[in-house]
């Protein structure tokens, strides 16, 4: 990569680091409530965030370092394929639009911090909860261990990620610190510190991306010379595979999979444990509704992110690892200052989500198998002792992933997650909207999701991976290439309807629903939803 | 209830996907703009018309709610 410190832009990034570390620790004292000792206070920052908070925190949980890195990435290895990410996106919004303030009212309601709080709540069963739960940890985790792939790739460029020779502990003890201090901040201020770090991280992002976007072609001479030496690059001849490169424009065949990798996606993205962790946490109905509308900003960052991928390919950066694309791409086209700012963007912007995935997935562990298998009577107190203690957990178990396993290791899982947590959709979303489908049908159906999605991408080959190589295949019955997410999420719901059918007439017990109609529709304000909700509902109720 | 000010709602939010889905509609070099190919133009532009759509459909939702609570007798939420 690079030879010696690129001392300018490392000097910027720390000063942005110990910044953000400064304000992670200040956040506990932010907006703090009397009952600071409930996994409501800590879990979900006492669900009081308004319009603006929610913008940034889901902004800065749902577009992450690796997004940054890998989006602009997967363009500039292929092209048009890995520009999906933008109608993915768009998809998001008027999707979450219908069912989100469902979710909102029903949890605020009924004191319910997780996702599969509220499906043993609706459905009386453990098992499917549990089957929620343990997918959303799992799904989380490898998505937590790219985060770091993120910084990683930041420090390698800025040359303090060590060259080849320098012994594993010098080379990995800026990552060690970066999260070691992450974790601290996490474990004192729980959600309320990376709601604060997103409004650094945001604003970093927005600026780097304007300068970049306006910057870069002029000095390349234009969009049109980008995107002639881009076209000349896809055409040339991959050699591992014989065919070229990439295109510029999906192929008649590579349509299939643009369209379904992206409603696959979109369908998966909102069943994450830290995206539900963001919405639980605002104030109001309200606040979601009109979160949908100012979003979507993101998306069009999104894109002209993605266009960078073209903008690597004109400037003549040369990688063998893709992911430093970028960052390379900065470090090249930057004065030293300016690259040192958007370092901090990316190293930030692997921070925020980090957090709020580690919490997501502690309030998962601690409220669905701790508090309903292991210790039935445990108080809010313990609750939120116990969740801070696993988000310890989750990050160290993240770091061990990247540190001992190769790379590609985390990026295989981190597909595999997509393809799982997509499975919890017919429990949640369907969930909201009907009691129809019978609680054994919806395990039945997530279970042969699971393992066709498991099984359908290990058979994947790539010419540089015999399993894991890609997240499309030949769809069952149609022959065209498809996201395996999304045929696995087909299967799933034909299960589920058939077993659905098949429970009634056997005459399957159907499980205590505790909600109502009338809770879906529920706003703060209303009879019986208070504003902020005392700590012992928000313990207790269930 | 389906309701006109409904139907109008549920299309604002179908159609980003049907634009989106149907790639076939969208995957072309031409027109470019300032030398951007139209695939990749014409995506981003659906952020916007798509992020016009779901604020009208907030809008008609909000009027349609006050409409409903306020035959129900007159509470303003």
């Amino acid at each position: 990569m690079n030879d010696g410190v690129n001392g300018v832009a490392l000097a910027v990034f720390i000063f942005f680091f110990l910044l953000v570390t400064a304000m992670g620790f200040l956040a506990a004292r932010w907006r703090r409530a009397a009952n600071e000792h409930s996994l409501d206070e800590w879990g979900l920052g006492g669900r009081s965030f308004g319009t603006w908070v929610t913008w940034f925190l889901l902004g800065g949980d749902l577009y992450t370092a690796y997004t940054f890195v890998a989006v602009p990435a997967a363009i500039y290895a292929a092209g048009a394929a890995g520009f999906f990410a933008v109608p993915y996106t768009i998809l998001v919004y008027p999707l979450i639009f219908t069912f989100l303030p469902r979710l909102w009212s029903v949890s605020h309601k009924h004191g319910y911090v997780t996702t599969s709080d509220f499906v043993r709540g609706r459905f009386g069963s453990k098992g499917l909860s549990l089957a929620v739960a343990v997918t959303g940890i799992l799904a989380t985790m490898p998505y937590i261990a790219l985060q770091l792939v993120g910084i990683q790739a930041v420090l390698d460029v800025m040359g303090v990620g060590g060259g080849e020779n320098t012994n594993w502990f010098v080379k990995d003890l800026p990552l060690l610190i970066a999260f070691g201090v992450l974790a601290a901040y996490t474990y004192s201020s729980g959600l309320r510190a990376p709601a604060l770090i997103a409004f650094v991280k945001d604003t970093l992002i927005y600026i780097v991306i304007v300068v970049a976007i306006i910057y870069i072609p002029v000095k390349l001479g234009g969009f049109d010379e980008i995107f002639a030496s881009a076209r000349e690059a896809y055409s040339e001849t991959n050699p591992a595979t014989g065919a070229p490169r990439g295109s510029l424009v999906p192929s008649e065949a590579g349509q299939w999979t643009y369209a379904t990798l992206a409603l696959g996606s979109a369908l998966a993205l909102f069943m994450y444990p830290h995206s539900i962790t963001a919405t639980l946490s605002s104030r109001s109905r309200e606040v979601i509704r009109r979160n949908t509308t100012i979003l979507p900003l993101y998306s069009l960052m999104l894109g002209l992110l993605a266009l960078l991928g073209f903008m690597a390919i004109a400037a003549g950066v040369k990688v063998s690892n893709g992911q430093l694309a970028i960052p390379q791409l900065f470090e090249n086209m930057f004065p030293a200052w300016f690259a040192g700012v958007a370092f901090a963007a990316i190293g930030i912007g692997a921070l925020v989500p980090a957090a709020i995935m580690s919490i997501a997935a502690a309030n998962l562990f601690t409220r669905n198998i701790y508090k309903d298998f292991i210790k039935p009577d445990a108080t809010p107190r313990q609750e939120t002792q116990v969740s801070k203690i696993v988000s310890l957990l989750v990050k160290v178990g993240a770091l061990a992933f990247v540190l001992t396993m190769d790379k590609t290791v985390a990026i295989n899982f981190q597909l595999l997650g997509g393809i799982w947590i997509l499975q919890t959709f017919p429990a949640l979303v369907g969930g909201l909207f009907t009691r129809w489908f019978h609680r054994w049908a919806l395990i039945g159906g997530w279970a042969v999701g699971m393992i066709y999605g498991t099984v359908a991408a290990y058979g994947v080959a790539s010419p540089t991976q015999k399993h894991f190589g890609g997240s499309a295949k030949e769809i069952p019955g149609i022959g065209e290439i498809g996201y395996i997410g999304l045929t696995a999420f087909v299967l799933n719901i034909v299960v589920t309807v058939v077993l659905t059918f098949v429970m009634r007439a056997l005459k399957a017990p159907e499980g205590l629903d505790q909600t109502r109609p009338e809770d879906y529709t529920a706003d703060a304000g209303d009879p019986g939803v208070k504003a902020e909700l005392p700590p012992a509902t928000a313990g207790s109720a269930h | 209830m389906v309701t006109p000010v409904r139907v109008v709602i549920a299309l604002c939010l179908v159609a980003p996907f049907v634009a989106m889905l149907w790639v076939g509609s969208y995957a072309k070099t031409d027109p470019v703009f300032i030398g951007i190919p139209f695939f990749y133009w014409y995506q981003m532009l659906w952020v916007l018309i798509s992020t016009a759509l779901t604020v009208v459909a907030y809008q008609l939702w909000q009027r349609d709610q006050r409409a409903r609570s306020a035959s129900k007798g007159g509470a303003s939420r």
